[in-house]
């Protein structure tokens, strides 16, 4: 390391401790913003020391859980350097590659924006791309303009790089379309498509002729074996899949894994299909790796969960269940896994608009909510932008008598354990910065330790 | 009295929640004892003047709105003549532009517009991204606030003498620098805001409403019934203090 470099990441390091000292939180983004600010090339040379290279991974949804299940797999073979907090800007990757310092394999999240100066900088071994969804419009704009950067950072990749792409979202498995050393993965398992496109799919329309698809199977959002019938593109075939799926309520899913390696059954400890498409992207990480298929499903059943994405918390003889919510196709399948697993009586949804979250609000409109609707005794509504939530539920048929607006997300949270009887559960769909939130009221309650002090 | 919605291209133009829009002004109408009945009308579906009382149009990603622009601009003249007898007429962004005389893009390409609004619209290097906080006066003497979100890189210059929906209390607006957003032909209400528009502004909904009834009752309009709003009126004070702290400005 050249002695500038040892210098501006002692001196980044030394922040990022009086940060967590002061209280301001984790301190995980500081460090790295600041070295960020000295320095941009210090990345490439913090990822070029690392014997075994770097790993990216980016979606609109599942990039932090993709990353901590190929994390689960990848950990007793290296030693990681991985931004496990969701800290997938620049500067988040500059704070993880500073933060280890003996790390072998850098794993790292990468927003969707970021990607392709993280690209550029990182020369990665792997890329591994899930999905694109519309998400955020205020912040990234329109997916085409996020597809369109993805597509210049691919085409300026070396060829070297393994790049796993989901064939089963068009924009995304047209980013691979005749490039070599790809691996393509998806679902073949008609039992478990929907019969139809959910409310505002994306990416309907063919990719080069903008006919509508005709789906075979559509599974999550617009995932799913399509077919152009006026010109012909249909789904690229996969390398890597999953066959034979069961899904178990919220306790998980079973599948076989099917891979150029082998085939193995895998038994997962999360929800619905949605994260059947997140191991199959952390599979692919890890066999272009090379890692072997037995290790890689033995990584994937002792994963549980990624931060915030998926919680459960014990309160007072009472199950919390946290799941996020931010845009309308993962909100969905969040959706449709309650009601395929047990409906709930009571549901806390909270809405914050920093940011983090999005300032626009109205992707609330866009999510199926109807059927939960239907089903639930009491909605109890939260957050900065509580009100329009409110409104959302209120428009789309709950009964007035059957909502509640809490203002703030510690009494929201009160009030939900009421309603809930000992050994009941409690459903909580919070955005990003009302679950950040949430985690700390429960670990001022004692119920969870801050994510900084996890392993 | 029925209410009869034509919504055009509901399966391409629904980027900012556009239901939430049509779901507001069904509600409202079901509780005054008005059933709305919703048409979808889309490519290759034909437009008749005089079966619809009310027009919505929502707005798209470029992708989406190029591939249905031709079959728009065939829909012109069912949309003026629609327009003129009377029927109410909802435009939100992408629609908005594409209702007006057209679009032209920073590569020199173009879409064409319908003409119904006297307004161009030209692609901006920056988009105008941001809350909104709007004055209107659509009836003599009536103020009301309108609050609001938009996202749009278009700039549109309205005709010298043309009437927009409001004045930008705060943020951008059509252009940025003109101070007014949206555009008023008749009945028919162009704007650049989202968020959804109508469950936080319930007056705007109850006014396209009430148009729609007196035409397709053949009688002048009445205003509704009040609702308690209590819900909509938080939600509106909300974003509006939310547009006059981090509304966009140049």
């Amino acid at each position: 390391m050249s002695t500038r470099l040892y210098l501006e990441c002692a001196a980044a390091r030394t922040v990022g401790r009086l940060s967590r000292v002061a209280g301001r939180g984790g301190g995980t983004t500081l460090p790295g913003k600041l070295l960020w600010k000295l320095d941009p090339g210090a990345i490439d040379a913090l990822a070029a020391r690392l014997p075994y290279g770097s790993a990216l991974v980016s979606a609109t949804n599942g990039k932090t859980t993709t990353t901590a299940m190929a994390a689960r797999i990848l950990s007793t073979q290296h030693k990681l350097a991985w931004n496990s907090s969701g800290a997938n800007l620049a500067s988040g990757v500059a704070s993880t590659l500073l933060a280890a310092p003996d790390a072998e394999l850098a794993l790292l999240e990468v927003d969707e924006a970021a990607l392709p100066e993280i690209l550029r900088r990182t020369k990665p071994q792997v890329v591994s791309l899930g999905n694109l969804f519309r998400d955020q419009l205020d912040r990234y704009g329109e997916l085409e303009i996020v597809a369109e950067r993805w597509r210049a950072a691919i085409a300026a990749m070396s060829p070297m790089t393994a790049l796993i792409v989901n064939a089963d979202d068009p924009v995304v498995a047209e980013l691979a379309v005749n490039r070599r050393n790809t691996l393509r993965f998806g679902i073949d398992d008609p039992a478990h498509a929907r019969t139809s496109l959910q409310h505002a799919a994306d990416s309907k329309y063919c990719v080069r002729c903008g006919k509508p698809y005709a789906y075979e199977a559509a599974y999550v959002g617009h995932l799913g074996a399509y077919r152009c019938e006026a010109c012909g593109h249909s789904r690229p075939p996969l390398d890597v899949a999953a066959h034979n799926i069961h899904l178990d309520g919220l306790a998980g899913s079973s599948f076989d894994l099917v891979t150029p390696g082998g085939i193995a059954r895998v038994r997962l400890a999360l929800p619905g299909l949605y994260n059947v498409y997140n191991a199959l992207a952390a599979a692919g990480v890890a066999y272009a790796l090379g890692t072997p298929v037995d290790e890689i499903v033995a990584g994937l059943e002792r994963f549980t969960a990624a931060f915030g994405r998926f919680e459960r918390i014990e309160a007072d003889g009472r199950e919390i269940v946290m799941l996020l919510i931010k845009n309308p196709a993962g909100a969905n399948e969040v959706v449709r896994t309650l009601i395929d697993a047990e409906v709930p009586s009571v549901v806390v949804v909270a809405l914050n608009d920093a940011i983090a979250d999005g300032r626009d609000v109205s992707w609330i409109w866009d999510v199926d909510f109807e059927p939960l609707l239907e089903r639930v005794e009491r909605v109890i509504v939260t957050g900065e932008r509580a009100a329009e939530l409110g409104l959302r539920f209120l428009y789309g048929g709950l009964p007035e008598a059957s909502l509640e607006v809490v203002d703030s997300l510690d009494q929201a949270l009160t009030r939900g354990l009421e309603h809930v009887p000992v050994g009941g559960r409690l459903v909580v769909l919070p955005t990003y910065t009302a679950m950040l939130a949430l985690r700390a009221i429960a670990a001022d309650r004692g119920l969870v330790r801050p994510y900084w002090e996890q392993a | 009295m029925r209410i009869r919605v034509a919504h055009l291209y509901p399966e391409y133009l629904n980027i900012y929640a556009d239901r939430g829009n049509i779901a507001v002004l069904a509600r409202r109408a079901a509780l005054r004892g008005h059933p709305l009945e919703i048409e979808p009308v889309s490519v290759g579906d034909a437009l008749r003047p005089g079966e619809h009382d009310l027009v919505y149009i929502g707005g798209g990603q470029d992708r989406e709105q190029a591939l249905i622009a031709p079959d728009l601009a065939g829909k012109a003249e069912a949309l003026a003549e629609i327009v003129a007898g009377g029927a109410a007429l909802l435009a939100v962004c992408g629609g908005y532009q594409l209702l007006g005389r057209g679009y032209r893009g920073r590569d020199g390409s173009g879409m064409p517009g319908t003409g119904l609004f006297p307004h161009e619209t030209v692609a901006g290097e920056r988009r105008m991204i941001g809350d909104v906080l709007l004055e209107c006066e659509l009836e003599p003497g009536a103020r009301q606030t309108v609050a609001g979100f938009e996202n749009h890189a278009g700039r549109t210059t309205l005709d010298p003498g043309a009437e927009p929906l409001g004045r930008v209390v705060a943020g951008f607006g059509n252009d940025g620098k003109s101070g007014f957003e949206g555009c008023r032909v008749g009945r028919a209400l162009g704007t650049y805001l989202h968020g959804p528009l109508l469950p936080r502004n319930p007056w705007l909904a109850d006014l396209l409403l009430s148009w729609a009834i007196a035409h397709a009752s053949g009688t002048a309009p009445e205003p509704l019934e009040p609702l308690p709003d209590r819900l909509e009126g938080i939600a509106h004070d909300v974003a509006a203090g939310r547009a006059r702290a981090r509304g966009g400005r140049f």
